[in-house]
């Protein structure tokens, strides 16, 4: 046997894709835990169906996860893959237009059967018509070859079927010169102690995948993907889902109270909710409740008898708990809601990302009914706003909306773990002088009421729905009473912006164009700015985390660049935030197709600016 | 974390004015909703525990009302909702003792998701629901549990729908105590509210409430001294089923079927009456069912009363059970998951 060539790669992208039932989402996390321990960074977008088994073999039914790993800085899961793994005709025709020209494809050959070409409406097998000229293609017969491994197990054809799914992943670590062991591990946790065959299966199978590179002629070349140079420290993989829940328990036990999660399951946020109900021995109490509304409202009894509320939702449910947001913005109690927002209106797409919610976040409520909004701008970020929205809730007695999407929920990239001796502190403080307690008088600098909870002797007290007398909180009809508290809600959310950081600008602090984004289209804004930069143009990046109240300096930045584009994965909602608040002239770059914004396209669009487009 | 609530008794004797806050009951005048409210601060002293345990928590409608005049810690959340947010409040810190104000709209009918749910939970919280058959708050429009063909401001033409039977629905909800009681029937109020105090487990009491403006009379049959005691029988644990003005009546059971039977007839006896057992929940079902056959004695009282474990007792258990198998949560643990690299 030869010995194979290596060649070291910057940046390599890769694509998985098979049926919903073929394991793609399992393959493609084990193969980013993999890289992200040998100190790559990177970044992953998973894209699955909203059903989930459907028919196998159809194109609706393709499950695909990319990921994109390198030795130098990640920002995005990558605008095109380079190599595309294809365990069937559908899912080889569906992720063809996201493989670079002269990509590799890797197909399991047996896949390609009579049945499953029509499945997928091909007329011919276009491994043989010759479609796939501009293309590197690899034929294996994974399940032949998956079978063979396990020919002497006496197992039946459906377990073997499901192992083949580590086939492709032993070959994948052979060809990016990867190591096998943390895939074991994982076998072994998982199917080791319920399942022997299963496990022996599974494990026979990935290495058979790994032997089976290092054997056939098919490739020549094996690729390495060195370290990359991140700041020092300890680092994990970490999914957006995962970051916001620890978020939450985080802020929950450095704050001294009890983490309460009322929920209802919802697409692509269920995770939260999964993970928060592990969380037992750290007295975090999870509720499913029987609705969106139910999970609120809990939440909401939970923060006025002294634990931190919180509830966890996509757009849809959001939309349903905006009568209890209400509640709580009245009655002034700590809450935070996570909106893992995902393409809408309605059910739309719920397995697809959007950043659509915002301006139901911001406003979507009857009245003047103000609370705090902030967004994640990155998979692991998530941790950040997720604690900094309880820590807002808190210190302001407040409802805080914190925005992530389907595309942070889901994505993964390396997370250098804080310290938790060194984030930020979230003192309490319950009232508990019966001579001085007022339920609605204010603290001088923050305007929050106190925080009196039920159990505490002299301080028995009622609130609700109806509008309150100011420092009483008796009902009150008071015209001028109304104006007055009115204007207080809203004077007490602005007071926030005192409480959190000055905006920062990535590039010039003036010049010909700022792209003001938000949320999960940061890694995509950075690069193509960055790009740009390189290339001589006068172009910065302005990534907002607080969306209300906004940065007190974000006017003055505005007001330093000639113009403003906004690319946003929505019709243009920051936008019109924007120019309500600073009557400044700018523009939205919008494409709502469900996907993440390519920084291709943000850098097309910028090039049409500079081409003198300006419009 | 709140600190534990001292449950012993409170230092001082505890009077009616304690339970009554400062402000002006804005019922209509005449409202079978001041009786309630009265028979509830005249109990709530003999319970003998501290003031500040106790939580109300109500949605909208004149019953919701209800914790603005308690002085004790209260909520008056939104339409519907109340069984939701004293979940919350209740699951937070089970020390406390949460009662619910709902009425026939805000409990069955936008509420109605919320009620089922909160009841099949066991959640240990106490319903009052307070019956008037008609909307009083929105000016007299029908409820789930008007009657078919009563005339009301959104039903001029009579109701078509079929109502609900609120104890019906309770007890198929899997409520662990289920009664009725009627605001014009103090000391049966008082007990019932005495029931619900001392069980452990969700409590459904519906109370038959008299609205003076918009329905009135509608359980005058019931309620009325000259019919009551031939149109009510009162359900009491081991005891046979008999009512009427000098006790001459009384309930047989025909197979599954409840009939009323002449005591001084010669036919039959109290020996063949049908003796109530709390813990029937088949019985529970038979007797519910007498609401459908008009010539039957409407019944009062507790149908049903079992034990279960309660929700938060079970939450409360496997997080105990969590820590003493894990050991109190290590959060530097927690955030560095099972696989960790360094970077120089």
């Amino acid at each position: 046997m030869a010995a194979k060539k290596v060649r070291t790669l910057e940046d390599v992208t890769i694509r998985f894709a098979g049926d919903s039932g073929d394991g793609m989402q399992l393959t493609g996390t084990q193969f980013t835990n993999t890289v992200a321990a040998l100190g790559a960074d990177l970044s992953t977008l998973p894209d699955y169906p909203a059903e989930i088994r459907a028919p196998a073999g159809t194109k609706y039914g393709v499950s695909g996860f990319q990921v994109r790993f390198g030795s130098t800085e990640i920002l995005t899961p990558g605008d095109v893959c380079d190599v595309l793994v294809a365990m069937n005709p559908a899912a080889l025709v569906t992720n063809l237009r996201l493989l670079r020209d002269g990509g590799t494809i890797i197909v399991n050959e047996d896949g390609f059967t009579e049945k499953n070409l029509k499945l997928a409406n091909l007329s011919s097998n276009p491994l043989e018509d010759g479609s796939l000229t501009k293309f590197s293609v690899h034929r294996v017969a994974i399940s032949k070859l998956t079978a063979n491994a396990l020919s002497d197990m006496n197992l039946s054809p459906r377990l073997v079927e499901k192992t083949k799914n580590f086939f492709a992943l032993g070959l994948m670590y052979w060809l990016y010169n990867r190591p096998l062991d943390q895939s074991v591990r994982f076998i072994e946790e998982k199917f080791g102690q319920k399942d022997r065959d299963v496990a022996e299966a599974n494990l026979r199978v990935l290495k058979a995948g790994y032997n089976f590179g290092d054997t056939t002629e098919i490739f020549t070349t094996r690729y390495d993907v060195q370290a990359a140079k991140l700041p020092p420290g300890k680092y994990r993989s970490i999914m957006g889902n995962v970051a916001t829940a620890l978020g939450l328990v985080a802020a929950a036990r450095k704050s001294g109270l009890d983490l309460f999660l009322g929920s209802y399951p919802i697409t692509p946020a269920s995770d939260i909710l999964h993970e928060l109900s592990r969380f037992k021995e750290f007295g975090v109490k999870t509720f499913q409740a029987e609705d969106e509304i139910a999970a609120i409202c809990a939440a909401i009894g939970a923060s006025y008898a002294g634990s931190l509320g919180a509830t966890t939702t996509s757009g849809p449910g959001l939309a349903l708990k905006t009568e209890a947001l209400g509640l709580g913005i009245m009655l002034e109690l700590p809450l935070v809601v996570i909106d893992v927002q995902r393409g809408g209106p309605s059910t739309g797409l719920p397995t697809k990302t959007e950043q659509a919610d915002l301006l139901q976040a911001v406003h979507g409520r009857n009245s003047e009914a103000p609370l705090c909004v902030l967004a994640a701008a990155t998979p692991a970020d998530c941790f950040a706003m997720a604690y900094e929205a309880s820590r807002i809730a808190v210190k302001f007695m407040t409802p805080v909306i914190c925005l992530t999407d389907g595309y942070l929920g889901n994505g993964a990239e390396p997370w250098l773990i804080p310290d938790v001796d060194e984030l930020p502190e979230i003192p309490v403080e319950f009232a508990k002088d019966p001579a001085t307690f007022q339920p609605y008088s204010r603290d001088d600098k923050t305007l929050a009421r106190p925080w009196a909870i039920p159990g505490t002797p002299g301080l028995e007290h009622r609130i609700g729905g109806l509008e309150k007398e100011n420092v009483t909180g008796n009902i009150s009809y008071d015209p001028d009473n109304h104006d007055y508290m009115v204007k207080i809600r809203a004077a007490k959310i602005q007071r926030i912006a005192e409480d959190i950081p000055l905006q920062t600008v990535e590039g010039d602090e003036s010049g010909d164009l700022l792209l003001v984004g938000w949320g999960s289209t940061y890694g995509s804004v950075k690069t193509a700015v960055s790009r740009l930069r390189a290339a001589g143009r006068s172009v910065s990046h302005a990534h907002l985390r607080y969306l209300n109240p906004l940065p007190r300096n974000l006017g003055e930045i505005l007001r330093k660049f000639k113009h403003v584009l906004v690319p946003e994965i929505n019709n243009g909602q920051l936008v019109q935030l924007l120019r309500a608040t600073y009557l400044v002239d700018a523009r939205g770059f919008n494409l709502v197709r469900g996907l993440p914004l390519s920084a291709e396209e943000i850098e097309e669009r910028i090039e049409e600016y500079f081409g003198g487009n300006h419009a | 974390m709140p600190e534990t609530i001292d449950s012993a008794a409170p230092a001082v004797k505890y009077t009616i004015r304690d339970f009554q806050s400062d402000q002006d009951v804005r019922w209509c005048p005449g409202c079978g909703d001041y009786s309630i409210l009265a028979q509830i601060q005249r109990v709530f002293p003999e319970f003998n525990r501290r003031k500040e345990v106790y939580v109300g928590v109500s949605g909208i409608g004149c019953s919701s009302r209800f914790p603005y005049y308690m002085d004790i810690y209260g909520i008056h959340g939104i339409h519907g909702r109340a069984p939701a947010i004293a979940s919350g409040v209740k699951l937070a810190n089970p020390d406390l003792d949460v009662w619910v104000a709902t009425g026939d709209g805000d409990g069955l009918s936008i509420g109605g998701n919320h009620m089922i749910h909160m009841l099949r939970r066991n959640i240990n919280i106490k319903v009052l629901l307070f019956n008037n058959q008609i909307y009083g708050l929105t000016k007299g429009q029908y409820s789930p549990t008007s009657l078919l063909g009563q005339i009301t401001k959104s039903t001029p033409l009579g109701v078509i729908d079929y109502p609900f039977v609120p104890v019906s629905l309770a007890l198929g909800a899997g409520a662990t105590l289920v009664a009725r009681t009627m605001d014009r029937d103090p000391k049966h109020l008082q007990e019932m509210i005495r029931r619900a105090e001392n069980h452990h487990g969700s409590a459904f009491i519906e109370i038959y409430q008299n609205c003076n403006v918009f329905n009135d009379g509608a359980f005058f049959k019931f309620t009325e001294k000259d019919t009551r005691d031939d149109n009510v029988v009162y359900l009491e644990h081991g005891k046979p089923l008999v009512f009427g003005k000098q006790k001459e009546k009384g309930i047989r059971l025909n197979g599954f079927t409840p009939e009323i039977v002449e005591l001084n007839s010669g036919n039959a006896s109290v020996n063949d009456l049908l003796v109530h057992n709390e813990e029937d929940s088949t019985l529970a079902f038979i007797l519910a069912n007498m609401i459908h056959d008009p010539r039957l004695p409407r019944p009062m009282g507790v149908f049903i009363s079992v034990i279960r474990p309660s929700y938060e007792d079970q939450l409360t258990q496997q997080i105990a059970r969590a820590r003493s198998k894990k050991g109190e949560g290590n959060l530097q643990k927690l955030l560095d998951g099972d696989e960790t690299w360094i970077i120089q």
